[in-house]
């Protein structure tokens, strides 16, 4: 990549006939950053979500994922990041190593990389007792834990994780968090929706939704400097109470 | 009004509830607390006559969960974990099929939901399923309060919503706490707690702890400190590896520190810290929220289970 | 009672309001009778056929100068001996081969009686069907010419023989066939599926924590799917009627009670798939698997029943379609009223019976 930037996006918008649900939103996330991407539900946040990943066009603007132009170079965007959802992670009638074999057989890697990088995984997780049991025996956090090492096994410049913690254990939870880290200071871009405001305060800068706008981007210490709170969840209450009872 | 007495439950080899035991009176809100699989759902639908323990016994207003749970399931409320509303049909034909179901009507027992339903009867020719998170959940609720029930079972009727709505459903459930129903709720939201009078913290099918928000907090055992530096990804690392260190945890901006001596050394650790490169290192005593004792019980949970 | 009517409204919004199934429900008999009807009654026309006259005298002349001035017909080929049959066939060039035995002028005129052979290709069965019928209809047609003129009647002995297929027969009743397996498909594959639906989607749970009895949602489901099903096969009827003539020789009040008691008895089994069954998915392949291919195949809709292996006879008995195929043609085609089919009447309401006995025993009033 030419430039610091692996997301760039600039007046971004998506319409569903006469309903913005995304309006014109702007903003840069650097190489290695958290990025936390906060709203109230149905404020637009899943909708641009699928547009960086490639998922859904994009009425107005422009975006760049990993240095792709998500209108015309879709299918490069794709192989460039990973993506995890609380609703969606693994295959849950399959195992752990076949999950992982799955999906590293999806981005191209070659078999001998695949073979030692499980094995690398299963060890860093703990997980070689579990490797060949199926999915859906294992507990919540250690699902989330191996969804996520999935989906940034392809080495991805960019992983999208959509609620990743929902309903996860406070030490899971934690432990989580851990990885998420790490993975960020090997130069991997995340970004994260939540609505755990205690996690907000996890990453480097935090952009709020508001009815399809970006009302508030900046680290949690300037937000909560800017808008005079304690905490991060202030911050959200203050900008969101008043229209938080919109559809979408 | 609702009795739980040594109830266990497996499902194959896994032991979704072992020997739960719960008094809840009249009038209260009571708060299960606990992550995803630690087996609230299970427990509410014992409660709800959905489910049959294998052993212990429950009562909800007198009544049997087991052997009364035909005359039972005229009294409670029921909200579940999924909406479970029709999605097909509007949001006025969804209350009035739970208004004719229980025999009444929406104008009898309308001030009772009316806080609630008055925010979403504009649109009442919509379809349930084309609501918004927020809105399905008001709709849901108002379909279980219709029929003027004394207690009502609420499984996770803020999981996957919002900061703000969520704040607003415990405002709505205050309210009805206000006509003397009584509420049982459960939540993976550990900041929910200090909404209920009474909780219990659960996790892996065990009780870990059950009391009022505060009891629990002050049973809080050793000091807790706030701690944060000008290295924020770093300071974790380093002071887990702090000799005295008990417990460590990430919380928000700050990370919570627990020490193994019943009181903190704050120099040595300051001076610990700065050797290896943290600055404007600040240390503060705090008073514990839920959070920390639900840490620190699982902690305990684990050490007795490898015992 | 109030209750039981807010449920059937609820049940009426989930159907029309899932419009494009509903179009499907009421679309597919009309489709599927129109498909049937016409692939089976389409006249035949200019059909190869090849000729082996033995004889070469003045009947067999005749003979085949009327049959090949009709429109059904069109001469391929004579033929010079009897080895050829089998290659023209094989070439697929005739779709009929007509066969006059030596001598046959001369022995309907001597001995009052010849013989003829009529060879049909029953690859393509309907097609053959048709062409034997045709071309047998001709000759006896011709027969009661010539005996009009004679003291003594002539008889020519037709044996026909069907190549590739030999078990034939005549699929023109299909009309029956095709009600059984539209209410099949409505009554029971949409029931199950409308209640594994509510598993599905959680509203049996929700259902199941208030005081509603599982009864009357199970009922107040069933009643829709009931007048869809009798529109339904009032369809059928009418298309059947005025498309094709199909006739109704007996009472139409029996025929309308006869279908009610069917639909009741695929309903009672759909909502006994339900009962066995968590998903839509499943409940889906339960019902194609083991309601619609049976009911296809043992039914006597597609393949008489007298010609099945034994053991497969034996499962046919427990096939509903199969005894309201045998009502429904006994009233519709020959006229017979219920003294005569009592019995298979008794059988359906047997298995409706069981069926909800079934049902009841396996439903559970909790989730799990």
């Amino acid at each position: 990549m030419s430039n610091e930037f692996s997301i760039e996006v600039h007046e971004l918008t998506k319409k569903f006939g006469d309903f913005t649900a995304v309006n014109e939103i702007s903003f840069n996330t650097k190489k290695g950053e958290i990025f936390g991407f906060l709203g109230a539900n149905g404020a637009g946040k899943s909708t641009a979500m699928k547009m960086l990943c490639g998922l859904l066009s994009p009425t107005g603007g422009m975006a760049k994922v990993a240095g792709f132009d998500i209108y015309k170079e879709r299918e490069k965007v794709k192989s460039r990041i990973g993506y995890m959802s609380q609703k969606f992670s693994l295959y849950q009638d399959l195992t752990a190593r076949e999950n992982i074999r799955f999906y590293a057989g999806i981005y191209g890697m070659p078999d001998k990389e695949i073979k030692l990088k499980t094995s690398e995984l299963l060890d860093r997780l703990h997980l070689h007792d579990f490797a060949d049991v199926q999915i859906h025996s294992l507990p919540l956090g250690w699902k989330q834990k191996l969804a996520f090492s999935v989906a940034v096994f392809h080495n991805p410049e960019i992983v999208f994780l959509d609620e990743p913690t929902g309903g996860v254990d406070p030490v899971t939870r934690r432990e989580f968090w851990e990885m998420i880290t790490q993975t960020a200071q090997a130069g991997t871009t995340i970004f994260v929706t939540t609505h755990y405001m205690d996690e907000a305060e996890y990453c480097d800068r935090i952009s709020i939704m508001v009815d399809g706008r970006i009302e508030a981007l900046g680290s949690p210490e300037e937000l909560k400097r800017n808008f005079g709170a304690r905490s991060m969840d202030e911050v959200f209450i203050q900008l969101a109470r008043p229209t938080a009872d919109k559809i979408g | 009004m609702i009795s739980i007495k040594s109830i266990n439950k497996s499902y194959g080899a896994v032991m979704a509830l072992n020997n739960i035991n719960i008094e809840v009176s009249k009038g209260e809100i009571f708060g299960l607390i606990g992550p995803d699989g630690a087996g609230k759902t299970t427990l509410i639908r014992i409660l709800t006559t959905l489910l049959l323990p294998d052993t212990g016994s429950a009562q909800v207003m007198n009544k049997d969960v087991v052997n009364d749970f035909r005359a039972l399931r005229r009294e409670f409320g029921y909200m579940p974990g999924r909406f479970s509303l029709y999605e097909d049909l509007t949001v006025s034909e969804n209350l009035e099929l739970f208004a004719s179901i229980f025999g009444t009507t929406i104008e009898e027992n309308y001030y009772l939901i009316e806080d609630i339903y008055k925010q979403i009867e504009p649109f009442k020719d919509r379809r349930a399923g084309k609501l918004s998170g927020g809105m399905k959940q008001k709709l849901a609720l108002s379909c279980a309060m219709i029929h003027k029930p004394e207690v009502i079972f609420l499984d996770e009727p803020t999981t996957g919503v919002d900061p703000v709505s969520r704040k607003e459903f415990w405002q709505m459930l205050k309210k009805l706490k206000g006509y003397g129903i009584t509420i049982f709720v459960s939540t993976p939201y550990m900041d929910e707690a200090s909404l209920c009078d009474r909780i219990a913290l659960i996790q892996d099918g065990h009780i870990m702890s059950i009391d009022t928000p505060n009891k629990i907090v002050s049973q809080f055992d050793g000091k807790l400190y706030a701690i944060i530096s000008d290295k924020k990804h770093g300071l974790l690392k380093d002071l887990r590896e702090f000799p005295s260190a008990r417990s460590v945890f990430l919380f928000g901006s700050h990370i919570h520190y627990t020490d193994k001596n019943e009181e903190l050394r704050k120099a040595e650790l300051t001076d610990y810290l700065k050797l290896r490169g943290h600055d404007k290192i600040e240390i503060l005593e705090i008073l514990p929220v839920i959070e920390d004792c639900f840490l620190a019980l699982m902690g305990n949970l684990k050490d007795a289970a490898h015992v | 009672m109030k209750r039981f009517q807010a449920f059937v409204k609820k049940e009426f919004h989930h159907i029309t309001r899932d419009w494009r199934t509903l179009i499907i429900l009421i679309g597919m008999p009309i489709i599927q009778i129109m498909l049937f009807g016409f692939a089976i009654t389409n006249e035949i026309k200019d059909a190869k056929i090849a000729i082996l006259d033995h004889a070469q005298d003045e009947h067999s002349t005749v003979l085949i100068n009327k049959i090949l001035s009709t429109d059904y017909f069109q001469l391929e080929k004579y033929l010079a001996d009897d080895s050829e049959i089998e290659s023209i066939f094989k070439k697929g060039k005739v779709k009929e081969v007509i066969i006059f035995e030596s001598g046959f002028g001369e022995k309907l005129e001597k001995e009052k009686k010849a013989n003829m052979q009529i060879i049909a290709d029953a690859s393509d069965p309907n097609t053959a069907t048709m062409l034997l019928n045709y071309t047998q209809a001709i000759i006896v047609n011709y027969q009661a010419n010539i005996n009009l003129s004679k003291k003594l009647p002539f008889s020519i002995n037709i044996q026909s023989e069907m190549f590739y297929n030999n078990e034939l027969k005549g699929v023109y009743l299909f009309v029956p066939g095709l009600i059984a397996i539209i209410l099949m498909l409505v009554s029971a594959m949409m029931t199950s599926i409308s209640i594994t639906k509510e598993k599905e989607l959680g509203t049996m749970e929700i259902l199941l924590a208030t005081p509603m009895k599982p009864v009357i949602i199970i009922v107040a489901k069933v009643v829709p799917y009931l007048m869809l099903s009798f529109i339904n096969s009032v369809i059928i009827l009418l298309l059947g009627y005025f498309v094709f003539g199909v006739p109704v020789h007996g009472s139409l009040v029996l025929l309308l009670l006869e279908m009610i008691l069917f639909i009741l008895t695929v309903l009672s089994l759909g909502i006994f798939i339900s009962t066995a069954t968590s998903s839509q998915q499943v409940a889906l392949m339960a019902s194609l698997m083991g309601l619609m291919l049976p009911t296809i195949l043992l039914s006597g809709f597609l393949f008489p029943v007298e010609n099945m292996p034994l053991p497969l006879q034996i499962i046919s008995n427990i096939v509903p379609a199969k005894w309201f195929i045998i009502i429904i043609k006994g009233i519709m085609l020959k006229g017979v009223g219920l003294s005569v089919i009592w019995k298979e009447t008794l059988i359906l309401m047997g298995f409706m019976a069981f069926f909800i006995l079934l049902s009841i025993k396996k439903f559970k009033p909790r989730l799990a």
